[in-house]
């Protein structure tokens, strides 16, 4: 098989304050996949994804990001190779520019000139949000921040796009803009999500965390299918909604 | 959410000054503060050719009036310690009003107030115009060591960050039905700073998550590739040379 595009192994971690949070959390994503991380409030997924760039580190376990590994010395490469979307694009976005902060990444890997704004106008182009580039950030609505949000990591040319909650606190529409720009990417993806539709959507596979331990890791549609494994884990299905009657977008 | 990227002296607009590099801006600033320094304090004419000089380029870079004055505010210690001086101060007296003021506290106060008042408008409309990445930037390429503009860049985010989020806690008291008339009578408000400092500390925090995710090192990437315009220095330095011309006169002449 190929080398998979991220690869956890064992991986556990407490924060400072004791906390544990990860307890030997293991599972690889291939590249092209597509997985939706699913788990209830404080299960560890955002402390997860936080670690597959290094900003976490723990001393148990370890992270490959395209057969690199997550050590000191990498971590420059392997932020480049993962794309890490943040669930607030407020915290994302701090450039005065929309297009100086989505060069703000490339840039810090050295690209310049005019290949830095081919970058620019590629990822701002791929979000369909080329025409806001020289507004500031903060007169963006949510949808189109959380778009630009997704810009300013595509801009970097990650091998995995990793988003942490992409369709929370949008509305239907912006929900389903962004699920048209993430469905149109052709990059491995790992996704953080409560939307559960969402996830059967846009990733074939689900994994589950519960109090930083995986327990379940299969095809969406079984998942979001197995009742007893929902209910233990707080996973909740919209109203009226019945997985077995609706076409995964991926299979 | 809102005001918390464009920080709180910034003018949103376009315009010559606005355009002018951010490094000119800030060495033509310290320039012209360095020649208001540099006045004798007898030469009132050398200072009021440098407050012209000073309304003209905020006219120039079309800074409302109102917020210039009201960023002023930060006057307000010195305007009463220079009060002070010409009461309490020593040497010989002069009848002012039917009060007997120290002449040479009098001195003292003009110069403060006039010198204070110049220095801190020509800051405000350096900082009107530059946006506060392109101060950095201007103070990285000026060969300020890049620990100093990073810790700066830093204090100014989390000041900004700071506001935005007492901002909505106050919404969110008002809301619940407190609504202090007084910023002494705040004493929810006071009792909150702990809840303050924590979340804005935390945002901080995830801010910086974000900045190192996309590969910061301590060290702002330069954007763009623009070199100084030729003619941005000698528009922007044609500002503090009239003011040297001023206090060089005036040195001279006293
Ligand atoms: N800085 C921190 N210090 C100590 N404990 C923390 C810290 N951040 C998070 N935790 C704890 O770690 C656990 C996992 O938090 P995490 O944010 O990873 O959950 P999550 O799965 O992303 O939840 P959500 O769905 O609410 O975003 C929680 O119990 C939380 O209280
Ligand atoms: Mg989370």
């Amino acid at each position: 098989m190929s080398v998979p595009a991220l690869e956890v192994r064992d991986l556990s971690f407490s924060y400072p304050d004791g906390t544990a949070v990860l307890h030997s959390v293991d599972f690889h994503v291939h590249p092209g996949e597509r997985v939706a991380l699913l788990g209830p409030n404080g299960a560890g997924k955002t402390t997860l994804i936080l670690h597959l760039n290094g900003i976490f580190s723990s001393s148990s376990g370890s992270v490959t990001v395209a057969g690199l590994p997550a050590t000191e010395e990498n971590i420059h490469e392997i932020r480049r190779r993962t794309g890490l979307v943040f669930q607030d694009p407020d915290d994302q976005l701090f450039m005065p520019t929309v297009r100086q902060d989505v060069a703000f990444g490339p840039a810090n890997f050295g690209v310049q000139g005019a290949e830095l704004d081919d970058r620019v106008r590629d990822a701002l182009e791929a979000v369909g949000m080329l025409e806001v580039a020289d507004r500031p950030p903060h007169h963006l609505s949510l949808g189109q921040r959380r778009r630009v949000a997704v810009a300013t990591v595509l801009a970097m040319q990650p091998e995995i796009l990793v988003l942490d909650e992409p369709s929370s606190n949008l509305d239907p529409a912006s929900r389903h803009e962004l699920a048209h720009i993430l469905e149109a990417l052709d990059i491995t993806m790992l996704m953080v999500t409560h939307d559960l539709p969402y996830a059967l959507e846009l990733c074939e596979r689900s994994l589950v965390i519960n109090n930083g331990r995986i327990v379940a890791d299969g095809p969406t549609s079984t998942i979001l299918g197995d009742r007893e494994l929902m209910r233990a884990n707080r996973l909740e299905l919209p109203y009226g909604f019945d997985p077995s009657f609706i076409r995964p977008g991926r299979t | 959410m809102r005001a918390t990227h464009v920080h709180a002296l910034y003018v949103h607009g376009t315009g010559r000054v606005r355009a002018l590099e951010a490094h000119v801006k800030v060495a033509a600033m310290v320039a012209f503060v360095l020649a208001v320094v540099a006045t004798p304090r007898e030469a009132f004419w050398a200072f009021g050719i440098q407050a012209v000089l000073l309304i003209g380029a905020a006219a120039a870079a079309r800074i409302p009036a109102g917020f210039l004055l009201r960023r002023l505010v930060v006057l307000i210690p010195f305007v009463l310690f220079a009060l002070f001086l010409p009461l309490f101060g020593g040497g010989p007296r002069t009848q002012v009003f039917g009060f007997a003021l120290s002449v040479e506290g009098l001195w003292g106060a003009w110069t403060i107030l006039a010198k204070a008042t110049l220095g801190v408008t020509a800051s405000i409309v350096m900082a009107a115009t530059t946006e506060v990445p392109d101060i950095l930037l201007g103070l990285d390429r000026l060969r300020v060591p890049r620990l100093i503009t990073a810790i700066a860049g830093f204090m100014i985010r989390y000041l900004d960050v700071t506001l935005g989020e007492m901002h909505r806690m106050r919404i969110a008291m008002m809301s619940r039905g407190y609504n202090p008339r007084w910023i002494w009578q705040n004493r929810a408000l006071a009792n909150s700073a702990g809840a303050l400092f924590i979340r804005s500390y935390e945002r901080g925090e995830r801010v910086y998550q974000a900045m190192a995710a996309r590969g910061y090192q301590g060290q702002m990437p330069v954007l763009s590739r623009e070199l100084t315009r030729p003619g941005s220095w000698l528009q922007a330095l044609a500002f503090p040379a009239f003011a040297w011309m001023a206090a060089v006169a005036a040195i001279i002449a006293t």
